[in-house]
């Protein structure tokens, strides 16, 4: 029997379970290693040959270089992971949700100082906003 | 005497909280509205001090990768050092254990049917510093250490499925029992944190559910029972995908007695950067 996955219908939302975690496993180990300032130092000089040193995909090799979360996460990446690779830019966690959204950096800051997303709408994909 | 469990402390532990009061920016009035609702806490725990807090927290990729996920990790240490989470390591106090209290909880909770890690080495990261500062504030540097020992205790809350709300209850109830039986007369108070909705990822981050949380708060104070029977997809769905670690404050909820806690502080603020900051304290009947 197939586990159940209730979770699939949240709309804009990647539960990190354990197919995710293995499909992104040395994904996350390479963003682990980043908690080492001089790993940190040897990523920054040279992206593409400290990822070639992961055996990483190449999908998930270019959604890093392109700092592009989403794909990170549809790849297998948890976001307290990719964090590490955010923390390396100098980014703060904020910026790194809000890249993900499709707003700008002040429209998603401005949209949390109202008081966040609204669940309504939110709860289920396809619902009628 | 034995110990005793006097109190419970819930709040959430954004990082960037611990941000703002590490690079001073505690006045400015983003972060003072969520300050001011610590402020009672600060004075009431300066009136109550407690020997030993059982910290219930969650790792967010520092002490633990993907090569070892436990469930349920007890601190059992002497010592554990802020964790460097990539951003270099907090400036507080490392946190000093308890470890024959820790040992005791271990042997007494895993005997109860609760299959505990036992960690002997281990980085805390803001989940349990955040916390402390909250609470604690920032120890002066002519005494430069948090005011009580701490034990943390780490749940699996990062990789999917975390352990149910009704298991975490009963895992509180099987620490209160345990702490009960230390044969040395400590206040322990038991710390819940995380929360409260919030989501960090994908097109739906920044998802905030007021009504989520203030129900929540009612029914753990009043009916953490039936709160314990809530299913996982309720708080990813209404909560957020991170809002889901909201299941550890039953651990805390259920080291209370079974009578009717009192409600000593309640705040609640919107927002903390990506989250939902809840903050409750129940003490027990004397």
């Amino acid at each position: 029997m197939a586990l159940d996955k209730p979770y699939k219908d949240v709309p804009g939302t990647t539960i990190f379970d354990a197919d995710q975690a293995r499909l992104g496993y040395h994904l996350n180990q390479f963003c682990m290693s980043l908690m080492k300032a001089e790993n940190r130092a040897r990523f920054k000089a040279n992206e593409r040959a400290y990822l070639d040193e992961w055996p990483m995909s190449e999908e998930q090799k270019q959604a890093v270089l392109a700092r592009d979360l989403n794909r990170c996460i549809a790849a297998g990446g948890n976001i307290y992971f990719l964090a590490k690779i955010g923390a390396t830019d100098g980014k703060s966690f904020q910026q790194m949700a809000g890249s993900m959204t499709g707003m700008s950096e002040a429209e998603y800051r401005d949209m949390m100082i109202g008081g966040g997303r609204s669940i309504e709408g939110n709860r289920y994909i396809g619902e009628k906003k | 005497m034995m110990a005793r469990i006097s109190a419970s402390v819930y709040t959430s532990h954004v990082p960037a909280i611990g941000a703002a009061l590490d690079q001073g920016k505690s006045a400015e009035p983003y972060w003072k509205r969520v300050f001011d609702g610590y402020e009672f806490s600060k004075a009431w725990i300066r009136a109550n001090p407690p020997d030993v807090v059982f910290l219930v927290y969650n790792d967010h990729a520092n002490a633990f990768s993907l090569e070892m996920i436990p469930t349920f990790a007890i601190g059992c240490a002497a010592e554990f050092q802020p964790a460097d989470e990539g951003w270099g390591p907090r400036p507080v106090p490392v946190v000093q254990g308890h470890p024959e209290l820790a040992a005791h909880i271990a042997q007494a909770v895993i005997q109860d049917d609760f299959d505990l890690t036992i960690v002997n080495r281990m980085d805390v990261d803001h989940g349990l510093t955040v916390p402390l500062s909250l609470l604690f504030g920032q120890p002066p540097a002519s005494d430069y250490r948090w005011p009580c020992q701490v034990i943390p205790f780490a749940v699996n809350v990062v990789q999917y499925p975390v352990p149910s709300g009704r298991r975490c209850l009963a895992l509180g109830r099987a620490i209160r029992r345990a702490v009960a039986s230390f044969d040395q007369p400590l206040n322990v108070q038991v710390w819940g944190t995380g929360g409260m909705s919030h989501q960090l990822q994908g097109p739906r981050a920044g998802l905030i559910n007021r009504e989520f949380d203030q129900a929540f708060l009612d029914q753990l104070i009043a009916d953490p029972e039936r709160l314990a029977q809530k299913p996982h997809i309720d708080y990813v769905r209404e909560a957020g995908s991170e809002g889901i670690e909201l299941v550890m404050w039953l651990i805390a909820r259920g080291a209370m007695s079974d009578k009717p806690p009192r409600v000593v502080h309640r705040f609640y603020h919107v927002p903390a950067s990506n989250t939902a900051v809840g903050h409750l304290i129940l003490e027990n009947p004397q």
